[in-house]
């Protein structure tokens, strides 16, 4: 491997995932909503290869789940399982006499009726009740974490990027690079060690004050939410900030910013209109992708504070051998990211008039 | 390259990094064992939940075991589980995202469906269920199950870059010429690729460092493995944080992030060699440049 | 210390030849003298243009013209003050005059006063039109946010009159004005640019390479489009391109660079039928020419010299067909002839003898 060749090889990566086509004329105006219609294709095939996984994997895995899981619950009740639990539980995790083509469509009756099965640790708690508890929770947490980190780490990323070689630059990237390569988890537990505990500014585990009622519980839950969120959003704006200063960076360099400085517009319409409104338009995609990221991560960072959203619910589940809320999670986790996909492709359809072709 | 790749700093920190921890990860616990005469798993009562101290520099757990020795141990499991997901991902990544990108057609399109819905799946949960249901069955479990989720970023990479090395006039003459596929990719486009797929492999390597330790810190991992997400784990289980027992959960973490930056730095360093634009905008660049316009604006001013 | 002394006679021979640009003389609209740019590396600066000189007259055509590397660009982002770092202006003055006004040097001029000239007295016109317009803009947008910039009076109603004039005068229609840059094609993307250029009543258009990006028929099309806007709006243009026989047909004057310097400059009618320097003649028998019949045609042998290792003396003397032993030693002076003036140390000895 030579220095030259490698050099050549490694292209600038393409402005988007997947490549920047060069549009042509050909595409008009029509080409959005086919564009769209595609795009809605491929989540309903990833919707339903996401139900399909969670299908297989317990049947797939060393041992029978529906045995232990029935054996489990008989051992929480003390008592026989009425025949219809025994059936939904088969139909979701396995069912030794009947085929697997049988078993698949059992299995997506008792989805299309919202029954997940029945949790072992909450007996008799139906797996979907005990989810959407905590849905509110992670949703808000990493709803509101994601927006904050993704408008701080662009906007600064837009800054460090435009004034590449400043000092805000030198100070911020470094920094950025580090943080980022940071595991959530571990930030969440510094936070509770300094400001939990040493400190003592937060409360150290919970979503809420438990005797607070009306207003006060609302404010108690943004108190109690406030650490878990800020450790989010401090993991997460760092990557946030490096691919909007680099695109920023390159995107500096373009013709089109070139001119518009030309043409002697203030510097912060260049900035804005010309450099920044072009250099955000991966960052749209790229926004949708790292959700998949920001809720793994917002799960450990739950765990830590024992905040009752989805990922508590999850760790309580893998540690209680809960199989059923553990699919149900991932079920949940799943769906929720793909319609989070379908949104950002909607707007991306928006931002950007071309409209780029991609699988 | 290593002499143009060397005289980046970034990756000069980077490539430091990544040498000294995988020499900590093969040497090191021979080291810590035959010269400090530690062992990771050994109890010293007389030391519980002891700071650092002249005889364990970084203190020692909860179970007086030594956090140095754990930490060198540690080095071994995360950097073992790294390299294994990242071979068994780059590998995949290398399947699907070379054929796709080569063959193109009906092939292209089987392939980037299956890879960019692996793309849109949540894949650190979808590793945590799998890891649930085969919990305790050890590291190199692990190391397969996140080498098997984590490829579809990489494939995507390269069957862009594939597709481009493929309509270049040399490969449209090699394939006129009757030569083999396999042959094809193996000689013409695999080499073009050689850049992306070592700085995949880094990524794909710090990727499973990061998810190991996350697996482990959910408690999925094998309890008898030691890897920096174990210590951590152990740490947050026996309360060492309210405690305030940082030197347990501190250092480990700090390694973690120690070696994902300096991923991210050699990242950043190929780009930057890469893209010319990128490396107009560093600092020394800048500097050097502005230094010059001083100087001559000061001349100037002097000789008016 | 050579290059001061080189400059000094640089300027001498510039003030002997004052009779010969009468009409760039008495009334320009840029004077560059000693222009010296470098990109600044680890050790010490690359120049990349070096003691480039010329005057420009109110409402001529001076064409510039050059293999790639010899500095073209490099002059268009140092004369525009659009340059970024490494590169930047290392020495000498460009003095931008206008109409009725004092001269204004740009070089050490800040970026808000800097800002107020833009576009009003000076624009351009950038190589590709694809890359030159924002992809996620509106074309009247474009249009409208230099005019109300400038003009701060200006309302959008008006704006819009304005760019549907300025687009009418390229022959394109007004509903164009609602396109992306990507639903147009190539060549009206190159007016628009053209008629963008404009939009400020310049002094001074400067051209990148206007026209390689579009087809030969296109490039004819766009550049009597140029000159006719230019006889009837009267701006001055630099036009920058490789391609000598086009500046040939639409240049008052023409200047080679090689290396960084401007080796000879004169008027289009001199450099064609009698160029002085043997690089010019080079480029002239390198291309086919337009409007006689086909003869043999001469590249010219060799590539042309790392900017950080130049060739002592004559920079050309390696790839020179006529190179004398005292090429490689000795810088060659400038030399006024009457149409023209060129840097070539033969032209001395001519003189001599």
């Amino acid at each position: 491997m030579t220095s030259a060749t490698n050099v050549e090889v490694a292209q600038p990566p393409p402005a988007a995932p997947g490549g920047t086509v060069v549009p042509t004329t050909r595409l008009r105006v029509p080409s959005r909503w086919s564009f769209m219609l595609r795009r809605l294709g491929f989540y309903l095939a990833a919707a339903w290869a996401a139900i399909t996984l969670n299908f297989l994997i317990p049947r797939m895995m060393p041992g029978d789940p529906s045995v232990a899981i029935i054996q489990q619950l008989q051992r929480v009740s003390g008592q026989q399982l009425p025949p219809e639990t025994l059936v939904s539980i088969q139909a979701l995790f396995g069912n030794p006499d009947a085929n697997l083509f049988e078993q698949y469509l059992a299995y997506l009756g008792r989805l299309a009726r919202f029954d997940l099965g029945t949790s072992i640790s909450r007996f008799p708690t139906p797996v979907a009740d005990v989810v959407s508890s905590g849905l509110p929770w992670t949703l808000m947490l990493v709803g509101s974490t994601t927006v904050v980190a993704f408008v701080l780490g662009t906007s600064l990323g837009v800054l460090t990027g435009w004034k590449a070689g400043g000092r805000l630059d030198a100070i911020l990237t470094p920094a950025s690079t580090f943080i980022s390569a940071v595991p959530y988890f571990w930030v969440a537990l510094l936070a509770l060690w300094v400001f939990g505990f040493q400190l003592d500014w937060f409360p150290s585990s919970g979503g809420y004050d438990p005797d607070a009622q009306g207003v006060a519980f609302w404010v108690s839950a943004l108190r109690y939410g406030f650490l878990p969120a800020a450790t989010i959003v401090f993991s997460a704006f760092g990557g946030w900030l490096l691919g909007m200063r680099n695109m920023t960076v390159t995107t500096v360099r373009e013709d089109y910013v070139l001119l518009a400085q030309a043409k002697g517009l203030s510097p912060s319409r260049v900035v804005l209109r010309y450099a920044a409104r072009n250099a955000m338009l991966p960052s749209f995609t790229g926004f949708a992708l790292a959700l998949g990221g920001v809720i793994g991560g917002a799960l450990l960072t739950e765990i830590v504070f024992s905040y009752p959203g989805i990922g508590y619910l999850l760790y309580d589940a893998l540690t209680k051998r809960d199989y059923p809320v553990m699919q149900g999670v991932f079920l949940l986790i799943a769906l929720t990211v793909l319609v989070a996909n379908l949104v950002a492709d909607s707007v991306y359809v928006l931002v950007d008039p071309r409209v780029r072709e991609q699988g | 390259m290593p002499s143009s790749l060397w005289s980046n700093p970034k990756v000069r920190f980077g490539l430091v990094v990544v040498a000294f921890f995988t020499l900590l990860a093969v040497l090191g616990p021979w080291l810590t064992a035959s010269v400090l005469g530690l062992d990771p798993r050994a109890n010293d009562i007389s030391a519980i939940a002891s700071p650092p101290s002249a005889e364990h520099w970084l203190g020692t757990t909860q179970f007086g075991q030594d956090v140095l020795a754990q930490l060198v141990a540690g080095a071994r499991g995360s950097m073992f589980v790294g390299v294994l997901a990242a071979l068994i991902g780059t590998a995949l990544a290398i399947v699907f995202g070379v054929t796709a990108g080569y063959f193109g057609g009906t092939v292209d399109n089987v392939l980037n469906f299956v890879t960019n819905l692996f793309m849109v799946m949540p894949v650190l949960p979808l590793i945590f269920i799998v890891s649930g249901y085969l919990r305790g069955t050890g590291l190199w479990m692990i190391a397969v199950i996140i080498g098997v989720f984590g490829w579809a970023g990489g494939a995507r990479t390269l069957r862009a870059q594939t597709l481009s090395v493929r309509n270049r006039d040399f490969v449209l003459g090699m394939r006129m010429l009757g030569e083999s596929h396999p042959r094809l990719i193996a000689v013409e486009v695999l080499p073009h690729l050689v850049g992306w797929i070592a700085s995949m492999f880094l990524g794909a390597l710090i990727g499973g460092i990061l998810a190991e330790a996350g697996l482990a810190f959910l408690g999925i991992s094998d309890s008898g493995a030691i890897s920096w997400g174990s210590m951590i784990q152990a740490a947050q289980s026996q309360s060492a944080v309210l405690r305030g027992l940082w030197w347990w959960f501190v250092p480990p973490g700090l390694c973690i992030a120690l070696i994902g930056t300096a991923a991210a730095m050699i990242n950043f360093g190929v780009d930057e060699l890469a893209n010319p634009k990128l490396r107009a905008g560093t600092r020394r660049v800048v500097r050097r440049t502005r230094r010059v316009e001083r100087a001559v604006a000061a001349a100037e001013g002097g000789a008016a | 210390m050579t290059a001061d002394t080189r400059a000094d006679a640089d300027r001498l021979v510039a003030a002997a030849r004052a009779g010969q640009d009468e009409q760039a003389q008495a009334d320009p609209v840029l004077d560059v003298r000693d222009l010296t740019v470098s990109y600044i590396g680890p050790d010490g600066g690359t120049v990349a243009c070096r003691d480039v000189s010329f005057q420009l007259g109110r409402g001529e055509v001076l064409g510039i013209a050059g293999e790639s590397g010899s500095g073209k660009s490099t002059l268009i982002t140092a004369l525009t003050r659009l340059q970024r770092p490494p590169a930047t202006t290392t020495a000498g003055s460009i003095v931008f005059h206008p109409a009725g006004r004092p001269g204004i040097d740009l070089v050490p001029l800040g970026a808000r006063a800097l800002r107020k000239l833009r576009w009003t007295s000076m624009s351009i016109v950038l190589q590709s039109a694809m890359d030159a317009l924002n992809p996620v803009m509106r074309l009247g947008d474009q249009f409208a946010d230099v005019l109300r910039t400038h003009n701060r009076g200006m309302d959008r109603a008006a704006a819009r009159t304005r760019t549907t004039e300025l687009l009418g005068m390229v022959g394109i229609s007004a509903d164009r004005a609602r396109s992306f840059p990507h639903e147009m094609s190539g060549g009206m993307r190159q007016r628009a640019t053209i008629a963008l250029a404009l939009a400020c009543s310049p002094q001074l258009v400067v051209m990148d390479e206007p026209t390689t990006a579009v087809d030969v028929v296109m490039q004819r099309q766009i550049l009597a489009q140029v000159l006719r806007l230019r006889r009837e709006l009267g701006f001055a243009v630099i036009i920058v391109t490789h391609d000598l026989s086009l500046l040939l047909e639409v240049a008052d004057r023409i200047a080679i660079m090689y290396a960084g310097r401007i080796v000879e400059i004169g008027s289009a009618r001199a450099l064609y039928r009698s160029p002085a320097h043997p690089y010019t003649r080079g480029l002239r028998d390198s291309f086919p020419p337009l409007h006689a019949p086909l003869t043999t045609l001469h590249g010219i042998p060799g590539t042309p010299p790392d900017l950080r290792r130049l060739p002592s003396g004559c920079p050309f003397h390696p790839r020179c067909p006529v190179a004398v032993d005292a090429c490689s030693t000795t810088p060659p002076p400038l030399v006024s002839l009457p149409e023209q003036a060129a840097e070539c140390l033969l032209l001395t000895n001519e003189e001599a003898s």
